[in-house]
């Protein structure tokens, strides 16, 4: 589950977010946010080994439950 | 009908302004004289600590409380019930349904609030409250804010200055804490130079604890007189800013100026708190300031450490809508929840050792901007002030130390937002 050599996949829900910008603060590279709303960006779905920590922190950390992990598969890491 | 005008003396949007309820719901209160009241003083502790009776209460994640008005509610102090309450929409942020668990500073007799001012999104529920945040994120972003940081490395640099020339002895707040994010905000909105001061005084009565009803009612009726102006030359003169740019979004007038009104106040009373407190517990706290003084590269772990370690924005208040389950414990429809942000941020089965100020420690995860939708939105801001200010001020004067024992040093121990009233510190002259 949290092994980070484990592939994952990102997704994320722009009705649900809030714009307060942990996730693009937490990982950058993975997330981002549109200069217009602020709203959440997936810049990169399926993270390579180096950035899986950040951006499962920065799941757990959304005030708005609005990024989340789905499956593992098709990643290419 | 409430009567109280102040309720615009809001915070960052996550920080409750509290309010007491108008609904017709009653709830029984068997034996509501045995249930604690919120326990508020900090008197005989350590300045950064909870109080004594609170962390005695957090023993328990979910408590029942009695309020000011002797309904029976509940107190969140555990972290993981803090997140749930907060981010779950069942739990209504609008002032008209809430209970109050302590007497508001200054507003002593109120027992009952009003719903939010025009424009107070803080006080409001998706969808009314999604509408107004969704003008204003974009504004707020992580990028945006980094943008900022040269502006507010040299407007620190200023006020360094200043304090030199003024020294060897001032007080920190008016020298440093306070003209930082005020020079910040200001301009991200677009209030001239020449209003700030103006502004400032009024937003120091609203949040001033020993203000008084009838004073801070005319502080909020001033703030609202100065926003309506400026919104006015705004609209006549756009310039590059927020309030000039939201002139030309679907809000009202109304809202407009009330929406100015809150991010001002929410920009002048917040981060300049933590920016006096968080100096005094570094301060008092001499091997972590040595730490962050030889690596100022620690500087963004340290802000997050200080901003769980002295959750200034505290608490914040929900009313359940519906009957909801947390923890295994169900809370009624129409119960009031108050969440402890800093018992919750104190949680030692989140931050081991709690109690202890440590640099070194990944305090992410705290909740002293709040959780779920209403998540302080100018936190983005206040970490790039604080992350270029703290060690700006630590590398400007090496000897910087109080100049008044710690305990003479007096504390906004019944505002809306903790922190100091002043900090006196001095250094050796060179």
């Amino acid at each position: 589950m949290s092994d980070p050599r484990e592939p994952l996949r990102l997704s994320a829900d722009r009705d649900r977010c809030v714009g307060a910008g942990m996730c693009a603060l937490t990982a950058p590279g993975v997330f981002d946010q549109d200069d217009d709303e602020g709203l959440v960006v997936v810049l990169d779905a399926a993270p390579a080994a180096e950035h899986r920590a950040a951006a499962r922190m920065a799941v757990g950390l959304c005030p708005a439950g609005a990024v989340a992990l789905t499956s593992a598969e098709g990643t290419g890491a | 009908m409430p009567h109280d005008p102040t309720t615009a003396g809001t915070l960052s949007d996550g920080t409750a302004e509290t309010t007491a309820e108008t609904t017709t719901e009653t709830t029984i209160t068997t034996a509501a004289e045995e249930l604690p009241t919120l326990p508020t003083d900090r008197r005989t502790g350590c300045p950064f600590d909870p109080p004594a009776e609170l962390t005695a209460l957090s023993d328990e994640p979910l408590r029942r409380l009695r309020y000011v008005d002797g309904h029976t509610g509940r107190l969140v102090t555990g972290h993981a019930a803090a997140r749930a309450v907060l981010s779950d929409p069942r739990f209504s942020a609008r002032y008209e349904h809430l209970h109050l668990p302590m007497p508001l500073a200054g507003l002593e007799g109120v027992t009952e609030m009003s719903p939010a001012p025009v424009g107070d999104f803080l006080g409001l529920d998706a969808p009314e409250h999604t509408r107004f945040r969704r003008l204003l994120t974009g504004k707020f972003t992580v990028r945006r804010m980094r943008q900022l940081a040269e502006r507010v490395e040299q407007f620190t640099g200023e006020c360094l200055d200043a304090m030199e020339q003024a020294g060897p002895t001032v007080d920190l707040v008016e020298a440093f804490a306070r003209p930082i994010p005020a020079l910040m905000i200001c301009e991200l909105l677009g209030v001239p130079y020449t209003d700030r001061d103006r502004f400032q005084e009024h937003v120091a009565t609203l949040f001033d604890q020993a203000a008084d009803v009838a004073a801070k009612g005319e502080a909020f009726e001033a703030v609202g007189r100065l926003m309506a102006e400026l919104v006015a030359a705004k609209r006549a003169a756009p310039t590059d800013d927020l309030l000039s740019d939201l002139t030309t979004s679907d809000l009202t007038e109304e809202e407009l100026i009330g929406v100015g009104g809150v991010l001002l106040a929410a920009g002048l009373d917040t981060t300049a708190n933590m920016l006096g407190l968080g100096t005094f517990a570094l301060l008092q706290n001499p091997g972590q300031l040595a730490a962050l003084r030889a690596d100022p590269g620690l500087a963004e772990q340290t802000v997050e450490e200080l901003l769980r370690y002295l959750s200034v924005a505290d608490p914040i208040l929900r009313s359940a809508l519906e009957d909801v389950e947390i923890e295994g414990q169900l809370i009624k429809a129409g119960e009031t929840v108050t969440v402890s942000v800093q018992a919750a941020n104190r949680d030692p089965r989140k931050f081991p050792g709690p109690d202890r100020l440590d640099i070194h420690r990944k305090a992410t995860g705290h909740l002293a901007f709040g959780h779920g939708a209403h998540q302080c939105l100018g936190q983005q801001l206040a970490r790039v002030e604080m992350t270029v200010a703290f060690p700006a001020l630590l590398a400007r004067f090496p000897t910087l130390r109080l100049a008044v024992p710690p305990h003479e040093v007096p504390l906004r121990d019944r505002a809306n937002i903790y922190g100091v009233v002043s900090l006196p510190v001095t250094w050796d002259k060179e």
